[in-house]
Parts: C-alpha cells; structure tokens; sequence
C-alpha cells in the first residue's frame, strides 16, 4: 500500500508544554484516516505541522514519499486544507476568495473552475456576495471549496462539522465519502466527535496528550459483539416493557435519553429487527452502530475525561 | 512573485480602510487650500510679517509652489499614521482574520509571502504619496499659479527661480517616499508580533510619534540621542529647497547647499528599510503560526 502520510517520531514542545510527543503514523493512498483526540488532544498541533504552520521540535514528516521540510512547495501543491476554523477574506465575494486561493495554489484560474467549485460546495447562487454575509455553514463549505479547487491529492480537514447544524455536518459527511469514493482522495479528517469520525474513516488513529494511543482499520478497532442498537418507537415504555419480558432483556442497556438501547453481537442486529416486528412493536428508528465510547473507556484511565469527549 | 504581488495588492484595495487615507489627505488638502484661497495673503503677511517689511517682492508670492511647501510641512509629520494603517496591518491584520494559516498552506515560501506583502505596502505608500503630490503640487499649481518660491528658514529668506523648483519638488518627494517607507517597514516589522491589527498599527504610531517629538525638541539631553533616531533623517526632504548662494546672495539655480545631508539621511532610512524588513523575514520564518 501506497503511503501518503507518513509521520515518525514527531514530538513539538511549547516552553517546556509537551503538546505532540513522539507520534508515529502513516496514512495510505485512499484512506480516509480518522484522526481524534479531546480538545487539546494535540490534533491541531499535527495538522500543523503537517502544513508546515508550526516547524516540529524533532520527528520526521514524508508526504508523498517527499520530506516535507525539503519538498514543501512541491508537496503542499497536492494539498488541500481546512485548518480548524474556514477562515476567509470577509470583504471579499465567495467568488473572489476561491479565485484568489487558487491562484496562490498556483493553477490556472477559469470562471468555470470556480463556479464548479462553489457549485459542488452548494454556494454558487451566493457567488458575488461578500462572505460577510454568510452563516457559519456556508463559510464552512466555503473553506471546504477553497481547499478542492486545485484538485489536490490529500485533503486534511481539521475539525470540519464545528459550529454546523445537523444537515451541515451531513452535508460535509457526504462531501467526505464522495471524494473518498468517487474520486479517490486521501482524506485526513480530525474530530473530537466519535460518532462522526465513525461514518466516514477507514482508519482512524486515536491520540491523547499528544501520544497515540491507538491506530488501525476502523472495522477492526471495534469488538463486533460490542454493537449497540439505538431504538426510537412509537412508545417507547411500552416496548421497554416487552423487550423486558423476552429473551433480548439480558442485552437491555442503560437508557440515555428516551431510546431503547441494547448491546448485542452485530450478527444479531437482523434477528432483533424481525423480533420487534413479531411483537408488534412500531419503529421509528433502529440504529446499529459501534460502541465507540465504551471502546475509548477501554484504552483511556480517564473516566472524566472520556465522558467529555463523548459527549 | 509577481501574481502574488498582484493578490496582495487586490486585497488592499479592496479594503475600505485603504481609502480612508486617501479620503483623509484630499480632506485636509482641499480644506486648506479653500482656506488659502480666501485669506491666503493675510496668512503669509502673518507668517512673514517682520521680514516683509524689509523685503520686497515682486510677483505672486503666494502661488502654487509656495502653497504645496505649506502642504507638504504640515502633511508629512502625520502622513507616516496613515501608512501605519495600512502596514501594520499588512501581517497581523491575517492573523487576525485567520487568512494567515491558509495562505502560509499554499505552495509559497514564507520569504516570498512577506516580499509580496512589503512591496504591495511599498506601492500603496508610493501611490499615497503620488495622491499628494497631485494634490498639494499640481492643484496648488493650477488653483494659485507659479512664480517664484519664497521661503523663509530661521534666520533668512529663500528666493528660489520659477525654474529652479519643480526639479526639487521631484526629489522632496522621492525622499519623502523613503521616509514613508521606513515608516511601512517599521509598521511591517512591529506586525509581524501580534495577532490582532490594532496593538502593531497604534505602536507603529507611537514610536513616531515619540521619536517625532525626540527628534524635533532642541534639548541637549535630547540632540545627543536624535542621530540614532530615523525619525531625525525623515524631515530631511526640506533641504532640497535650501540651494546654494553666491557672493550676491544670489540662488545658484540647480545647486544644494547640503547635499551630503540629504544623502546621508536616505542611506540611514535605506538602512533602517532593510533592516527591519530583514528583522521581519528572520523571526516570521520560525514563527509558529498558532492564529
């Protein structure tokens, strides 16, 4: 497998702060590499540096099989950002920001690549406004437009769904898997939400204070018979109940808010859809998913902290 | 470079900060040059009013000349706070505004970044000198006419021939634009420390102002520091319009006085240009940008 990223040893210290200690990773061509940790985990740090913004205290970093210190230009050309928050020239138009940064990116600038831009971002109907006037969305698709327009080889989003409603961080969902599939981009995208690096990474690499605490294919990082179930009905005391009196009541776990949720093996999540159905029970929503909570309790001491970073 | 240049130079403009300046100097230009136009005489008769009366001249003493020199004493102590505007804001205002991180992502190197960022600085202060120079030279010129230019200096009289002035307008103001750009590196350099536009673009205005008044006060304790102050070197424009006299007390036309005054000053602002854009480079290449 190819190597896009590859990171050795890197450590970077602020006055005697150690914010990113002897971190190894390598990110392959096509993965979309989960990259998580708590505020202040040490995340914005790497980006960092892997953008040259911050210069490391000693490590190594290759992208492309190039040395980053060496090949800057010439590596940062197949690159593509969002560094934590998007960023723009507010007294400028969305047009006038994408053409500018493509030019520094340095492509040939037509008004056709700029308005496809702005189209696949979903802002080509705002294109002369000042981004003054946008919300934080729209600035966010914005910063994602800006980072595509010189069709670059890696995209590294830091904390892309910051500040956006739900259809938003949909929305940048979508964006993810799509480049990822459909054209093949290497995509490092950093979160301090679980459930969101969860949707979309191959691979994911976990990092706490700075030191990584794991990394590996997201499928093998979760335990299968960890699986939790997030079930919403019509009633849902009513179906608590008749979960109670059958013989799923041994995976019943804990509530959290109003839905049902129950922890079984995921190659029983059909046989409990057809069992709620069999009970006559109407669904509104059943949602398998992994349970990356209890897999962070696994690997962290913190309890505190873990709970801050999950919710 | 040159395209980055050209970015730079776009997002000046269109900023409407950038024009205060301009906006301010046509105010200020305009507004005295109404005032001169209605009760011109009556100022020079203050201004010159013991000399005159044992000096006669004849012609239009207030004219076009004249007037711009007025201009140009009162404008160019405080034109270095309008460049301050700008330069000052040339780094900190992209740090502020987060647009540092994501062009510092692009494939430029951090030394061309800051040449097109000081070059883009160096052509609104020249362009802002030009506005001047339009307005308070060529519409003086054109609102009270020519003639000879007089001048008085502490102790005498200046009588430069109608002939023998553009020429040292021309280079006032090329010395005025190595002062102004002194000015922009210092701006520059105080610019590149902070993160928000407002703390570099009031210091710049305060170490002009403070060295300003060091430089123009006659006290001793004062005159033994003014040599190292640039400040000192940046009114030195004046000494174009101090020419040579012969045994008549004549103007030599074309001739000044001290012209080693006035090189030595433009090699000590040259110095202080490189030196603080050099500054800049030094600590912006290892900075961490953390904005």
């Amino acid at each position: 497998m190819q190597s896009v990223i590859k990171v050795s040893n890197l450590t970077k210290q602020f006055k005697g702060l150690t914010a990113v200690n002897d971190l190894s990773f390598t990110v392959n061509k096509g993965d979309v590499y989960g990259f998580l940790g708590q505020n202040g985990a040490g995340k914005s740090t790497t980006i960092r540096m892997l953008l040259t913004l911050i210069a490391p205290t000693s490590g190594n970093i290759e992208l492309f099989g190039m040395n980053l210190k060496k090949h800057r230009s010439e590596i940062l050309r197949q690159v593509g950002a969002v560094v934590e928050k998007p960023d723009v020239y507010k007294y400028l138009s969305a047009y006038e920001n994408v053409s500018l940064f493509a030019k520094l990116s340095g492509i040939t600038v037509t008004n056709k690549l700029v308005m496809d831009q702005l189209e696949m971002v979903g802002l080509a109907s705002r294109a002369k406004d000042i981004v003054k006037t946008f919300s934080q969305g729209m600035k966010q698709r914005l910063g994602i437009g800006i980072a595509l327009v010189h069709n670059p080889q890696l995209i590294i989003l830091d904390e892309p769904t910051n500040g956006l409603d739900p259809q938003g961080i949909a929305d940048i969902r979508n964006l993810i898997l799509r480049l990822s599939k459909d054209m093949g981009k290497t995509i490092v995208v950093s979160s301090h939400l679980l459930s969101e690096i969860e949707q979309v990474a191959s691979r994911l690499l976990i990092i706490d204070k700075g030191k990584k605490l794991v990394e590996g294919n997201a499928h093998e990082l979760f335990d299968p018979a960890q699986t939790i179930v997030e079930i919403e009905t019509t009633n849902n005391s009513l179906a608590l109940q008749q979960l109670q009196q059958s013989n799923w009541r041994n995976l019943l776990q804990p509530q959290r808010g109003q839905n049902i949720l129950l922890k079984l093996h995921r190659n029983d999540v059909p046989a409990l859809h057809r069992g709620l159905v069999e009970m006559n029970v109407e669904v509104i929503s059943f949602q398998p998913r992994h349970n990356l909570e209890d897999f962070f309790l696994q690997i962290t001491s913190n309890n505190q902290h873990v709970q801050a970073f999950t919710n | 470079m040159y395209k980055l240049l050209q970015i730079e130079l776009y997002k000046i403009f269109k900023r409407p900060r950038t024009y205060i300046s301009f906006l301010a100097i046509t105010a200020l230009v305009g507004v005295i040059q109404l005032g001169l136009v209605k009760n011109g005489d009556d100022y020079v008769n203050f201004v010159m009013g013991n000399v005159m009366q044992s000096f006669s001249f004849d012609g239009k003493l207030l004219n076009g000349y004249l007037v711009c020199y007025i201009l140009l004493q009162l404008l160019l102590v405080h034109v270095p706070l309008l460049i301050a505007l700008v330069a000052a804001d040339m780094i900190s205002g992209e740090a502020n505004m987060g647009t540092l991180r994501l062009m510092l992502t692009k494939p430029i190197s951090r030394t061309q970044f800051l040449m097109a960022k000081f070059l883009a600085s160096a052509i609104y202060t020249f362009m802002l000198l030009v506005w001047i120079a339009f307005l308070a030279l060529f519409v003086s010129m054109f609102l009270f006419g020519v003639d000879d230019m007089v001048i008085q200096k502490t102790n005498y009289l200046v009588q430069l021939p109608v002939d023998d002035v553009f020429w040292r307008y021309t280079g006032a103001f090329g010395f005025a634009l190595l002062s102004m750009l002194s000015v922009a590196a210092l701006g520059f350099f105080l610019s590149s420390f902070a993160e928000n536009s407002i703390g570099p673009i009031v210091a710049t205005m305060s170490v002009i102002i403070f060295f300003t008044i060091l430089s123009t006060m006659s006290i001793p304790l004062f005159q033994k520091i003014q040599p190292f102050l640039f400040t000192t070197y940046m009114v030195n424009w004046k000494e174009f319009f101090d020419p040579k006299v012969n045994a008549d007390n004549a103007v030599i036309v074309g001739s000044l006085h001290k012209p080693e005054r006035i090189i030595t000053s433009a090699i000590v602002l040259i110095f202080h240009i490189i030196g603080f854009v050099g500054a800049t480079m030094v600590i912006f290449k290892r900075k961490d940008i953390l904005s």
